[in-house]
């Protein structure tokens, strides 16, 4: 049902764990649903030097998540809120339809994270 | 890469001996079995010996049989067949929450048609709510229907006790033995059942063949129009090679099924007890002991059952999950919810069902792959990180 690349992120996910100083977490989804993401961001003069994430879901969305980490690292934070759902996506070479709704959060996982890590910024100054 | 099957409640493979017996009614014994020539006569001959085989092993007589494409085909023909022929009676049927689809969508079909169901509750281990079902009983209740034994969970339901319940207010009782046959004894009078339904691919035979025991004098109409097949009650040219090999599956396991179930037996309680000894966070859904001596269902916290059954899939391991996410409709296992499961449990369900070849040793490789697989997934999991897991 997923495709190799899909199969590939999956099996060998991309920056898997936490950043114990992160600069930025952000969380979506809930266990209920199936599909919950935590990614955190490290940022050094505006550029996403490191990106981890942790994930409870199914194939797709521990696939979009190693992906979605790959994408943003060594990004600008403007980069990286450009980073959509879809693009995820199509760097997977694709993903089952009915998966494109519910498992595909890593894009919003991001931009979750980077909003923490602007808040933040705001709070400080 | 040495493959491992253990999701024999889906489907099982095909006995050699079941092929060996199916072959001649493909090419020499090809007959039509209505017709009155010779090769006619070898078909109709082969039936009426395959009739007699599956009602021996059931404790019904051949004239009981009628042989239909398989589980689903057995439950609708119970279903509406009762329910249409029935409607002068009453309109109500009951059933339970944990049924096969193709009971549960059969009644809602029903429904449509101003029928009315009532689905009972089961307990956290399956197990009918007997009370409930009392108390649904109406004046113009004509069908029970509760499954022999459950597909995901392997529950073994109490029929005899319902067939007394339905036996003082003569509502006709049907169960389907679909997961059972083979695995556990399945007898007509036993159990006190009307309709029974079967199917062969679960038990070493061809898929698209199965049969409903209807018991004599059980009024049943028809839904398939055509010939006078199957004694008016399922029109088209029979299935010979199919119904000799869903035969010979039958004998083979009347001959077998106890030394069988005594392997499976063993096989499952070490399987779960190596999981329990050394996996935290898992349990067992369905009842401890009535359950299939084949069945293993367990959930794992933390973590989800589509992404555990695709690393041990490349392992090699096939089985399958009650998940939400692994399903077309991304709802979790109904049977599941009807336990009192939350989503969240559900999402981290194994259904493992083992068949009369495997082995302790793959039951070995199994578990050891689930302790790689679940400590792999775990490390993955934002919520098992928040329960300080190791």
């Amino acid at each position: 049902m997923y495709n190799e690349k899909v199969m590939d992120h999956f099996s060998n996910p991309r920056n898997v764990g936490e950043i114990e100083d992160a600069d930025g977490v952000g969380e979506v989804g809930n266990p209920t649903c199936g599909d919950m993401m935590n990614i955190y961001i490290k940022v050094e003069d505006g550029i996403l030097t490191n990106v981890k994430f942790k994930t409870f879901g199914c194939g797709a969305a521990i696939a979009t998540s190693s992906m979605v980490t790959e994408l943003a690292i060594g990004k600008t934070i403007e980069e990286a809120l450009e980073i959509t759902r879809n693009d995820v996506a199509e760097e997977l070479g694709g993903l089952p339809q009915v998966k494109m709704h519910c498992s595909n959060l890593a894009a919003d996982a991001l931009h979750a994270a980077i909003e923490n890590y602007q808040n933040k910024q705001n709070n400080i100054k | 890469m040495k493959r491992i099957y253990m999701d024999h409640g889906a489907t099982t493979p095909v006995d050699p001996l079941v092929v060996d017996a199916m072959l001649p009614y493909f090419t020499e014994m090809f007959g039509n079995a209505s017709s009155l020539h010779s090769f006619g006569q070898e078909a109709a001959s082969a039936l009426e010996q395959a009739r007699q085989q599956v009602a021996n092993s059931i404790g019904a007589k051949p004239e009981e049989i009628i042989f239909t494409s398989g589980g689903t085909e057995s439950d609708n023909l119970a279903i509406k067949g009762i329910a249409y022929r029935n409607s002068k009676k009453g309109k109500h049927i009951i059933t339970s929450t944990i049924e096969h689809p193709a009971i549960l969508n059969a009644c809602a079909y029903l429904e449509k048609e101003e029928f009315e169901v009532t689905y009972v509750a089961v307990d956290s281990d399956g197990i009918i709510n007997m009370d409930e079902l009392k108390k649904a009983i109406r004046d113009d209740t004509i069908l029970i229907s509760v499954m022999h034994a459950n597909n995901e969970i392997g529950t073994i339901q109490p029929i005899s006790d319902i067939s007394k319940l339905a036996k003082e207010k003569s509502i006709y009782l049907h169960t389907d033995a679909v997961q059972s046959l083979g695995k556990i004894p399945v007898n007509v009078d036993e159990l006190g059942v009307d309709l029974l339904s079967m199917s062969s691919h679960k038990i070493h035979g061809p898929k698209g063949v199965g049969a409903l025991y209807v018991r004599k004098g059980t009024p049943l109409q028809a839904l398939a129009h055509g010939g006078s097949h199957e004694r008016h009650m399922r029109a088209g040219t029979e299935n010979i090679s199919g119904i000799v090999g869903f035969a010979k599956a039958v004998s083979l396991s009347d001959e077998r099924f106890v030394d069988d179930a005594k392997h499976m037996t063993i096989l499952r309680d070490s399987l779960i007890a190596k999981v329990m000894n050394s996996i935290d966070y898992v349990a067992l859904s369905g009842h401890p002991t009535k359950r299939l001596p084949n069945n293993i269902n367990l959930r794992f916290s933390f973590i989800e059952g589509e992404s555990m059954l695709l690393f041990l899939n490349m392992k090699g391991i096939a089985i399958s999950t009650g998940s939400a996410c692994s399903s077309k409709s991304l709802e979790p296992s109904h049977v599941l919810t009807a336990l009192g499961l939350r989503p969240e449990d559900s999402h981290g369900s194994l259904r493992i069902t083992l068949g009369k070849d495997n082995t302790q040793e793959e039951v070995d490789y199994v578990v050891d792959a689930l302790v790689e697989v679940v400590g792999r997934l775990r490390a993955m999991s934002p919520i098992a990180g928040k329960m300080k897991l190791n």
